[in-house]
């Protein structure tokens, strides 16, 4: 099959969003399955290369395996960027060179099979391995280090897109934390699943007529599995209890681990004099229910902030160094020096801080300062990374961060906030404060009403203390909290929202205040094209800008949808794109390049310029995001006070708020101002919410009592943010605060029903008649109950 | 008597081999990636 060239103009009609095909069936492109021009077989000149590669290499059984999952889509190949890849490449000590990669695109099983396939036929590779948890490839080859593009360009051409992703120190440590978690898990149950055997045999001797020498074989087999199993299984909980100790608190853990150690050796001590009321069992299985609740707590966070960091991974590219001979070297933004020369294209994201040397760029810097409007950057201007060039290529030299005054400023807020926002004491810390003592006094009391007011000796006494202590060891009470939270935290990682910290539910619950700021967080983090009224020019437009990663380009591609390509498109840095037809050249570019002289309106613009025909403009400008007005709307409906805080110019933000409905809008707030006026409003009792993107909203983003970004944010903001959303729309805030409350509800019913058991058996164990597998049924109990209350949430969303 | 010293101890070896098992599953890495396990099943060759 060869490349299928389109007939130009294509004979499409373009409606608003969708291409629909005026005669002929509709066929769809054999590799992406979008609807293509008209007599094609693929759409673009992309997918016709990712096929004849798939096809070329014997794997076309990856469109039949696409099928199990029928909403997947294969990607769209792009124009890919080209990544320093040499700088991460890894020399293992056999010889061999390893490379770790965040890879996007992938929706099923298909994808990484294809991936892995593709890999291994590539000569000298050892070993690829797609992680479909975590979209992350381990490629493992032999050869040499330059290999490496080599390889990943036969990923890319097939539409995936693979960045080199450092798999941190911090990363790894989380996973030791899951991983001791786990085997602990392991030998709790383990334990609890022998000493539950060995329990209901004496259980059953009771009525059965056992003799005591069999039971307190049975009692010392129990213990020989019990007792090094506490010791180990045990010791997440006696760790945090004995941390917490030491800085004058209690936590949960701390009547956990007195219990388990206090039942553990008042049962030893039981089994050594031959007596009945040996509690191994209830001890172990105690351990095995919570560690259960930690290992998925700890996964679903884990998963979460994995999540938030191959986001950023994704977003980082790569800079042009011009070295001192003049040559230009691509490579990550981290190997920069500074003093270091570093060229900034058109339409290129600026990935270090500096000072402007040469060049006079039009600078997009609204996820820096919120600006909407795009400003003239002159020579021995600052610059920050995330701003956007949309002019001509500048030159810049590399300033250390300590230099860049705004960036410094930034962290120095950010830091002073979270110093002063204090520490938020979590429902379950909250409860074992008042939980412990009580528990503790009620034993005491046990202890002393038997031997003083019934005379009892002193050791049956101890026992009955005893009995009310394992009867109130909160394991409902300890999984209350964390059974709620973890199926919350998986429903909302379902819908694209990224929890990163555990006490955000319930700070998000609590509040009454939601600020907004409006550039990228309000409006749609890049410009979006302004109406067209003619729509066949803008589909000529798109066929154009569909080839160009110019941030302008993009947006009047996104316009059409998945516009039609065309071969042959040449791009001209810094002036716009070219096509060549018959009867001339088509151009898209700025007013020079299309030698439009009389350029009208301020707004940043492209223009189109075609043989015989006027040229026509196309404006670009910051538009709300599409559920913008709704969500706002909604909140306020919740009994929510909104606020809109910007520091862009008073025009667009008063604008937007009357858009918008917000009453209470400031315009041009510096990032001290805007972190001011947020701790007023905590002083003044008031919860906030604050949902913003920019570099300058990151101190009132650590002020706040609880924080929203979406993945478009500055690297900063994202990484104080408490809560991380994907995708276009604002809902994510509405479901987020929507599920915390309802969460919020949850684990206070649960630790109603927890509470609610332990006032029925309280008086039953004070008065002797606990017996161990009572203990033990109730123990359980107590917990399923606690569990299957939680598990109502998922239906929340 | 006898015969319980016994029962007990080839339970305890089973569940304990059990133990091992899922120990040596874990240090190998296969709790990694659960998801992908899932649609492996299905193609690999």
């Amino acid at each position: 099959m060869t490349a299928g060239i389109l007939p130009f103009p294509p004979k499409v009609a373009i409606s608003d969003r969708s291409v629909a095909i005026s005669d002929r069936s509709v066929a769809l492109c054999r590799h992406c399955g979008e609807v293509c021009a008209d007599g094609a077989v693929f759409c673009c000149a992309g997918c016709d290369a990712a096929f004849q590669a798939i096809t070329g290499m014997g794997l076309d059984d990856y469109y039949q395996r696409r099928l199990l999952d029928p909403a997947a889509r294969a990607p769209r190949p792009e124009v890919a960027e080209r990544f320093d890849l040499q700088g991460s490449v890894r020399t293992q000590p056999d010889g061999a060179f390893a490379l770790n990669l965040a890879v996007d695109g992938v929706q099923c099983g298909a994808c990484v099979w294809l991936i892995e396939q593709v890999l291994a036929r590539q000569p000298g590779v050892q070993q690829a391995r797609v992680n479909m948890t975590s979209c992350r490839l381990t490629l493992v080859w032999r050869g040499t280090a330059a290999m490496a593009p080599l390889l990943v360009s036969s990923v890319e051409r097939l539409g995936y897109r693979l960045v080199p992703y450092d798999p941190g120190a911090r990363q790894q440590s989380v996973d030791r934390t899951g991983r001791a978690l786990l085997r602990a898990l392991a030998v709790a149950g383990f334990a609890a699943g022998n000493v539950m055997l060995l329990s209901i045999g004496v259980w059953a001797g009771i009525t059965e007529g056992m003799g005591p020498a069999t039971r307190t074989l049975l009692h010392w087999v129990s213990a020989l599995i019990s007792m090094p199993a506490i010791a180990y299984a045990g010791q997440p909980f006696f760790r945090s209890a004995l941390n917490a100790l030491r800085h004058r608190r209690t936590n949960m853990d701390v009547p956990i681990s007195v219990g388990v150690l206090l039942v553990t050796a008042m049962s030893l001590v039981e089994t050594i004099e031959g007596g009945t009321h040996a509690y191994f069992d209830s001890a172990v299985t105690l351990l095995f229910f919570l560690l259960i609740g930690r290992v998925l707590d700890h996964r679903a966070r884990g998963m979460a902030r994995a999540t938030a960091e191959r986001l950023l991974a994704l977003r980082e590219a790569d800079v042009t160094i011009i070295q001192p001979d003049g040559a230009l070297r691509r490579a990550g933004a981290k190997s920069v020096a500074i003093g270091d020369r570093v060229l900034v294209g058109m339409g290129e994201r600026i990935g270090v801080d500096g000072v402007i040397a040469s060049g006079q760029g039009l600078l997009d810097t609204s996820l820096v300062t919120g600006e909407s409007l795009p400003e003239p950057a002159v020579v021995g201007e600052k610059v920050f990374a995330g701003m956007v060039n949309l002019g001509a290529a500048i030159t810049l030299r590399a300033t250390a961060i300590g230099e860049a005054t705004l960036l410094a400023e930034m962290a120095g807020l950010i830091d002073a906030a979270e110093g002063r926002r204090g520490r938020f004491v979590a429902l379950a810390d909250r409860v074992a404060r008042a939980y412990a003592p009580a528990v503790h006094l009620c034993a005491l009391a046990t202890f002393l009403f038997w031997v003083f007011a019934m005379g009892a000796s002193p050791g049956e006494a101890l026992l009955t203390a005893c009995a009310v202590l394992i009867i109130t060891c909160p394991c409902a009470l300890a999984l209350a909290v964390p059974a709620a939270q973890v199926i919350a935290t998986g429903a909302l990682f379902g819908r694209g929202i990224l929890l990163k910290s555990g006490t955000a539910l319930e700070r998000l619950a609590a509040i009454d205040t939601v600020v907004f700021d409006k550039t990228g967080t309000l409006s749609e983090p890049e410009l979006v094209l302004l109406e067209v009224s003619d729509s066949c020019e803008l589909a000529l437009a798109a066929t154009l800008a569909v080839s160009s990663r110019h941030p302008l380009a993009r947006a009047l591609a996104a316009r059409v949808g998945r516009p039609v390509s065309a071969n042959g498109v040449v791009e001209h840095p810094g002036e716009g794109l070219s096509l060549a037809i018959p009867d001339g050249e088509i151009r898209l570019g700025s007013a020079a390049f299309c030698n439009v002289t009389n350029e009208v309106g301020s707004e940043p613009a492209l223009w189109l310029r075609r043989p015989g025909h006027a040229p026509v403009r196309f404006g670009f400008a910051e538009a709300l995001r599409f559920d913008a007005v709704d969500t706002v709307a909604r909140l306020s409906g919740m009994g929510l006070d909104v606020r809109l805080m910007s520091g862009d110019r008073e025009e667009p933000v008063r604008r937007a708020a009357e858009a918008l409905g917000i009453a209470s809008w400031r315009a041009r707030f510096r990032p001290d101002a805007k972190m001011a006026e947020i701790e007023r409003l905590q002083t003044q009792g008031s919860r906030v919410l604050m949902v913003g993107d920019g570099l300058n909203d990151g101190p009132c983003l650590a002020a706040a009592s609880v924080s929203m970004s979406p993945s478009t944010a500055a690297e900063i903001s994202q990484n104080v943010a408490d809560l991380v959303f994907q995708g276009h729309g604002l809902a994510p805030v509405l479901m987020a605060i929507t599920m915390a409350r309802r969460t919020q509800s949850v684990m206070r019913q649960n630790v109603g029903l927890a509470i609610g058991y332990n006032l029925l058996v309280v008086p039953v164990a004070a008065a002797g008649y606990v017996t161990p597998w009572l203990a033990a049924a109730a123990m359980s109990l107590s917990s399923l109950l606690v569990m299957a209350n939680s598990l109502r949430l998922r239906r929340t969303l | 008597m006898n015969v319980m010293l016994w029962l007990i101890l080839a339970s305890l070896t089973v569940a304990g081999g059990g133990l091992a098992v899922f120990i040596w599953s874990l240090r190998a890495g296969q709790y990694e990636d659960l998801k992908g396990a899932s649609s492996r099943i299905l193609f690999d060759d």
